[in-house]
């Protein structure tokens, strides 16, 4: 088994007119035992800008500390918020020095930049970034969340459509794997309000 | 000079997606019709769908070879049946008889993932979905192969079929109609090609219904 | 404890501290993690006036592709620039770190970079790190000595041909460029060469796919011409389109409103004392 599929998780990020959506499952195992059904795996970095950690759990929570620290750190210096961009290029490089000892997680980052224009972007755990206009997925549940992704986005969603859609491929898709899943946990971001929601899924 | 190791490996895997879906008078039997390789693609129109018998349809993929064989063998276990009771054989009996002959070969399995689809004594449309060894269940729909798990979870969202435990168990049939069916079969395809690079070039759905069996192609991404 | 507590941003490197951790992992059987990659073709030939690039924009992992429309021409300087093959994150990094150290070098001489300068940075890097450095690359520019094309392997040999392929689609690219390619070609016929080689990529290699994109570097401009061709769109779109059987259930929502952004003016009342 892979250390990427020791804790669990799914994973994804999408784009709508003027907003974007991210999700994530609420399991935390050790391979196929549960430990925990209201585990955190997205982070709030600022108010509009999010960070998914999916793959090893404690390597998760350490490169998120990391990048809370650089964060703080341009904050103090430049005055502001980065920009989601930046953000990517940071979480790039700060897991390509590890190059040739990786943190084992695949990091999602969603955000939205200037003029309102929503940013999604994954990574492996190498640091090679994934641009993508669409839709990005991460995860034990990466292939069904392609799949799914695939068949059911649609450009320009509205909110709440954009909601509807996403909430229904993160639980199809958990449904088909057996280290992810207990509900899900959706943030929905248009500029002016975050819409935090958590869903009812099947809990076996 | 080093010793040589034998590393020489009985199978390949050949790839391709195969999809069935039942409903109330109709069954849907698809797949794809690219046959790869590692990275190579061996043919781009391979048809991984058999008529086994007039009411049964299997699609199967994984090792080519094995399925061949397998498909040979169940026609001439098929045509021995025709001789012996005078007529073809239903698709629960096939479906049976299928599982009987991968589970025969447990400790040497065909490298074969199939659906088998077809229309049961009633007319309903039936799918039977397998594992490499024998182990089988009937279903409202099912996807074998490479491109399953692309596949699967958007069947489950549009097609949820109730749970096999309950009692008195309900049909597994989709309420689609043909036409839907078929539509959302070219959907899944059309989205498995977009990711998993062994589906695509062609996609061939076989339809069964009380009028007989009609086959159809569509074009799929060829990259 | 000489060790400083808190972890500076680094000054960069490589930093080998899970290295022993994650040896540790593998050595108890755990296999180690696979990287995106780019199963890639990219192509180069050199034309009467300058060199044309090409490449195809599919990155997969495994089997399954995770980027359908990826920028596989990376910029090295203005009048240069390089194809990457192999895992994603070292072609991308490779080509990142020596274009800064192109750029920093033409600061400092004023000059315009020469292709052999990128050629010997990327080579004695990929060297350096005796192919862990898993980045294959096709490198081409226009300098004051003329039209180079070079490739590079990700042990650091090279090679100055007058074309090229690289990536798991290069044979299949290579037997267009072997019954096709002449001396002094036009650019039109250049382009119209290096597409059909990525395209026998894109179609006969499962690792290539999705578009094509050219770059045309000549004495003094350049050309990106990104998704030049697009022979591969999706086949099949729903006209119905479809809904969800089942809505989701929803167990809790939080709202929170988002800051407004406050401009501040700068007018002449707050500016005068």
């Amino acid at each position: 088994m892979s250390i990427f599929e020791y804790n669990g998780s799914a994973l994804i990020a999408m784009v709508g007119k003027n907003c974007f959506a991210i999700a994530s499952d609420r399991r935390l195992g050790v391979q196929l035992q549960t430990i925990a059904t209201d585990f955190q795996r997205i982070y709030k970095v600022h108010d509009r800008l999010f960070l998914g950690l999916s793959g090893l759990a404690t390597d998760a929570q350490t490169l998120y500390q990391r990048l809370v620290f650089r964060h703080k750190l341009y904050q103090l210096r430049e005055e502001r918020d980065m920009k989601p961009e930046t953000f990517a290029s940071l979480v790039s490089a700060i897991l390509y020095e590890k190059r040739f000892g990786p943190y084992f997680c695949q990091p999602v980052i969603a955000g939205l930049g200037d003029e309102d224009k929503p940013f999604i972007c994954t990574m492996d755990s190498i640091g090679a970034k994934e641009l993508a206009k669409d839709f990005v997925v991460a995860g034990t549940a990466s292939e069904s969340l392609y799949g799914a992704c695939e068949s059911m986005f649609r450009p320009d969603m509205e909110p709440e459509d954009l909601f509807e859609t996403i909430s229904q491929a993160l639980l199809s898709s958990v449904d088909r794997d057996c280290l992810s899943g207990w509900g899900g946990h959706v943030y929905v971001v248009t500029p002016t309000e975050v819409k935090e929601r958590i869903l009812k899924g099947r809990m076996d | 000079m080093t010793k040589q190791q034998a590393n020489w490996s009985p199978y390949d895997n050949n790839g391709g997606s195969c999809v069935a879906i039942a409903g109330a008078d109709y069954c849907v039997i698809a797949a794809d019709t690219r046959m790869s390789s590692g990275y190579n693609i061996l043919t781009r129109e391979y048809s991984k769908i058999c008529k086994l018998a007039d009411k049964a349809v299997m699609a199967s993929s994984g090792f080519q070879a094995d399925v061949n064989a397998l498909q040979k063998h169940l026609a001439a276990r098929h045509l021995t049946y025709q001789h012996q009771h005078n007529k073809q054989m239903s698709c629960p009996a096939m479906a049976q008889l299928l599982s009987n002959t991968l589970y025969y070969k447990r400790f040497f399995p065909y490298y074969a993932f199939n659906v088998l689809g077809g229309l049961d004594s009633e007319g309903k449309g039936c799918v039977f979905t397998y594992d490499a060894v024998g182990s089988y269940e009937r279903v409202g729909y099912s996807s074998q192969g490479s491109g399953s798990t692309l596949i699967m979870p958007f069947l489950d969202n549009q097609l949820k079929s109730p749970s096999p435990l309950l009692f008195p168990a309900l049909d597994a049939v989709t309420p689609l109609s043909e036409s839907e069916a078929v539509d959302l079969v070219k959907t899944v395809f059309a989205s498995a090609t977009e990711r998993d690079i062994y589906t695509g070039d062609k996609l061939e759905i076989v339809v069964l219904n009380a009028g007989g069996i009609h086959r159809e192609y569509m074009e799929l991404r060829k990259d | 404890m000489s060790q400083v507590a808190v972890e500076v941003p680094p000054k960069g490197g490589f930093s080998f501290d899970l290295c022993r951790r994650n040896g540790m992992l593998s050595k108890k059987g755990v296999p180690p993690p696979s990287y995106r990659k780019t199963g890639t073709t990219i192509v180069g030939l050199i034309f009467q006036d300058g060199v044309i690039l090409g490449a195809d924009t599919r990155a997969t992992e495994g089997p399954i592709v995770c980027d359908k429309n990826c920028e596989k021409i990376h910029y090295m300087a203005p009048n240069i620039y390089c194809c990457g093959a192999g895992t994603a994150a070292d072609t991308e990094a490779v080509t990142d770190m020596v274009s800064s150290q192109l750029q920093l070098h033409r600061y400092h001489t004023g000059r315009e970079s020469r292709v052999v300068t990128a050629l010997t940075l990327l080579k004695s890097h990929l060297f350096k790190y005796q192919g862990h450095v898993q980045a294959a690359l096709v490198l081409g520019g226009v300098d004051a000595n003329g039209p180079h094309l070079h490739t590079i392997y990700p042990h650091g040999s090279t090679d100055t041909l007058p074309f090229a392929t690289m990536g798991s689609g290069s044979l299949a690219a290579m037997s267009v460029f072997e019954s096709k390619y002449c001396e002094g070609l036009t650019k039109e016929e250049g382009i119209k060469l290096v597409c059909e080689a990525i395209c026998s990529g894109i179609f006969n290699d499962l690792g290539s796919g999705s578009n094509v994109d050219v770059c045309v570097i000549t004495k003094g401009q350049k050309e990106y011409l990104r998704n030049h061709q697009l022979p591969n769109p999706r086949t099949y779109v729903s006209s119905k389109g479809f809904s969800f059987p089942k809505k989701t259930e929803i167990l809790l929502t939080r709202i929170t409103p988002l800051k407004e952004m406050v401009e501040v003016i700068e007018g002449r009342d707050t500016m005068e004392e």
